[in-house]
């Protein structure tokens, strides 16, 4: 079985699932917090990449990435190269895709703490930093968790952002899913079979990673 | 000395509880003030303002030479410098820390050694001591009480918010949590506003009271003026009346210091003690159930001017105490000791008669 696709899927869900919380955790913790009658607009910008089919994000990303788009001209100008076609490109892509994944579980975890406990830390003399990293993160861990995981695994899986950004490049964009669809299409049915499952067997341990973690962020039933 | 003096307006825009506005001038000098009021008073919002986690329309709040908040300058010191401790209604004790972290939680300016010192001195001044390396999750309400006391007090704040702290907790542990805290208190002077609309507690912790009703300041005197001489209906409720009345001024006698006032429900007429009331205009009397004498003969040659005639339609044991609905003209509440039922024959349907002290009767606005 050739494993490249498969580590190079990894290295990018990875390095994405990192960026993500980074980015997650303070627009999450200002969707939380803030008082702005605007912050729908916010929330289904943020949530748009769950009900966009991916080629049509793939398609804008195409576009803003390539040589005349805004992101692909500013990065040509600090790198030198292109931004398209590179891996690059598809951590910036994946991002996009994979944002709600990250934010929402974040936001669920901060908006069920309970406000008292941030006040109770105002008032012992904690400035926003300490009461951040002190009571919200530890309380909120499960959901910081749940977005970790989940982002992850969403990248993980991507297809078609991929084949819009990335193209086909062994070794540089050529993920798992990719590759799958690769050897479908030239009949190695026993290829594809074993990357399949090896995909299907990672998805699921994510899963009970995440319902084992926390029995209360991101289910798709509701709880009794 | 902590002076308030602030308005805010809560819309209906946005919510469809009816609008409401706070208006609240007090002062709060060193020493426990209880603010004292009915649910939805707005006693939380007064002590959410002054601790800054919520901020007023306009006016001001000072503590000392301080100014926490200036609404002509739009200034207003962040919670986290006001050096304001804050017990909530919830204790609000961080569930992930244990008792000595949540004590400690203040302090982390402090160097280690110092840190240890101060957790060590409230945790016993507290009685908690022992449970130092426990979770909230794992010990008592009262326990619990404690812990957030100690929590709030170890930060040497210059005032002190208490909203309902004691709530939920059987009386004995009460008053010895009371004790800790009125011995906290003559150490450390400092104004100590201590939110509550149980009269018990008005009587055991507070040296002056401020009575809040709809968002103003109603009425303000030591614990015996407001809950003895209650100027409002709610405030009368707050402070554990069982009977309030409805009556028109009838009569003023100056020379006796009384007047007379006949009942709405009906054809009697009670003497009060004088007040501001004009005759014709209408006042609500409030009497205390324990307040009223009952016998089961006319009485004849007492001092006390009022004898009400009524029945008895209910009567309801209630622990020490039994508690007897009257029927005269309009449902009147008494409480009798179980002895003076059994030696007066008390029951249902029984003829007797109410006596009330002139000075039992309680002139409040309506």
């Amino acid at each position: 079985m050739n494993l490249e696709p498969l580590v190079l899927s990894f290295r990018l869900a990875a390095i994405v699932s990192l960026l993500l919380l980074a980015i997650g955790l303070p627009v999450a913790y200002w969707l939380a917090f803030a008082k702005w009658r605007g912050k729908f607009l916010i929330e289904a910008v943020v949530a748009l990449p769950l009900v966009l089919p991916p080629t049509v994000l793939g398609f804008y990303a195409l576009v803003a990435l390539g040589p005349r788009g805004l992101l692909g001209r500013m990065w040509e100008s600090v790198f030198g190269h292109a931004l398209a076609f590179t891996f690059g490109g598809l951590v910036i892509a994946s991002i996009f895709y994979s944002f709600p994944f990250a934010v929402q579980p974040l936001v669920a975890a901060f908006e069920s703490l309970d406000r008292r406990l941030l006040d109770a830390s105002a008032v012992l003399g904690a400035g926003r930093a300490r009461t951040f990293l002190r009571v919200i993160v530890p309380l909120a861990w499960p959901g910081i968790v749940t977005a970790l995981v989940l982002s992850f695994a969403h990248t993980l899986g991507e297809f078609g952002v991929v084949l819009m950004v990335g193209g086909n490049l062994p070794g540089i964009t050529r993920t798992v899913s990719i590759d799958i669809y690769d050897r479908v299409q030239a009949l190695d049915y026993s290829a594809a079979r074993a990357m399949s499952f090896v995909l299907l067997a990672i998805s699921f341990a994510v899963l009970c990673v995440v319902y084992g973690v926390n029995r209360r962020v991101w289910r798709p039933w509701p709880v009794k | 000395m902590l002076a308030v003096s602030i308005r805010k307006a809560f819309g209906s825009a946005t919510t469809n509880a009816a609008p409401f506005a706070l208006d609240v001038s007090a002062e709060f000098p060193a020493g426990v003030t209880v603010l004292f009021g009915p649910s939805g008073a707005g006693k939380s919002t007064v002590l959410d303002c002054i601790a800054g986690l919520q901020q007023p329309d306009s006016g001001s709040i000072r503590l000392g030479d301080q100014i926490l908040f200036d609404g002509e300058r739009r200034r207003s010191l962040r919670t986290a410098e006001r050096k304001i401790a804050y017990v909530f209604q919830t204790l609000a004790l961080f569930p992930h820390l244990t008792v000595e972290e949540n004590v400690a939680y203040g302090l982390y300016a402090l160097s280690r050694e110092e840190q240890t010192l101060q957790v060590q001195r409230l945790l016993t001044a507290f009685r908690v001591d022992e449970l130092r390396a426990r979770k909230p999750a794992q010990i008592s309400g009262g326990e619990k009480q404690r812990v957030a006391l100690a929590r709030s007090l170890v930060t040497q704040p210059r005032a002190l918010l208490l909203d309902e702290p004691l709530t939920g907790l059987d009386a004995g542990l009460k008053s010895a949590i009371m004790e800790d805290l009125l011995a906290w208190n003559e150490a450390n002077r400092i104004p100590i506003v201590y939110v509550t609309h149980t009269h018990e507690e008005v009587l055991a912790l507070g040296e002056r009271v401020v009575g809040l009703e709809a968002g103003r300041v109603v009425q303000t005197g030591t614990p015996q003026e407001v809950l003895g001489m209650p100027r409002t209906r709610l405030l009368a409720d707050a402070a554990g009346y069982e009977n309030f009345l409805e009556a028109t001024v009838v009569e003023r006698r100056h020379e006796d210091g009384v007047m007379r006032v006949a009942l709405r429900s009906g054809p009697m007429e009670l003497e009060v003690p004088l007040a501001e009331a004009e005759p014709g205009e209408r006042v609500g009397i409030a009497i205390r159930a324990g307040d009223i004498l009952v016998a089961t003969e006319e009485p004849r040659g007492l001092s006390a001017r009022n004898v009400l005639e009524g029945r008895i339609v209910l009567m309801e044991s209630r622990g020490y105490l039994v508690e007897l609905e009257i029927e005269a003209g309009t449902q009147i509440v008494a409480h009798v000791t179980p002895g003076a039922v059994r030696s007066l024959g008390l029951e249902r349907g029984k003829q007797i008669w109410m006596v009330i002290k002139t000075h039992s009767c309680h002139l409040v606005k309506i």
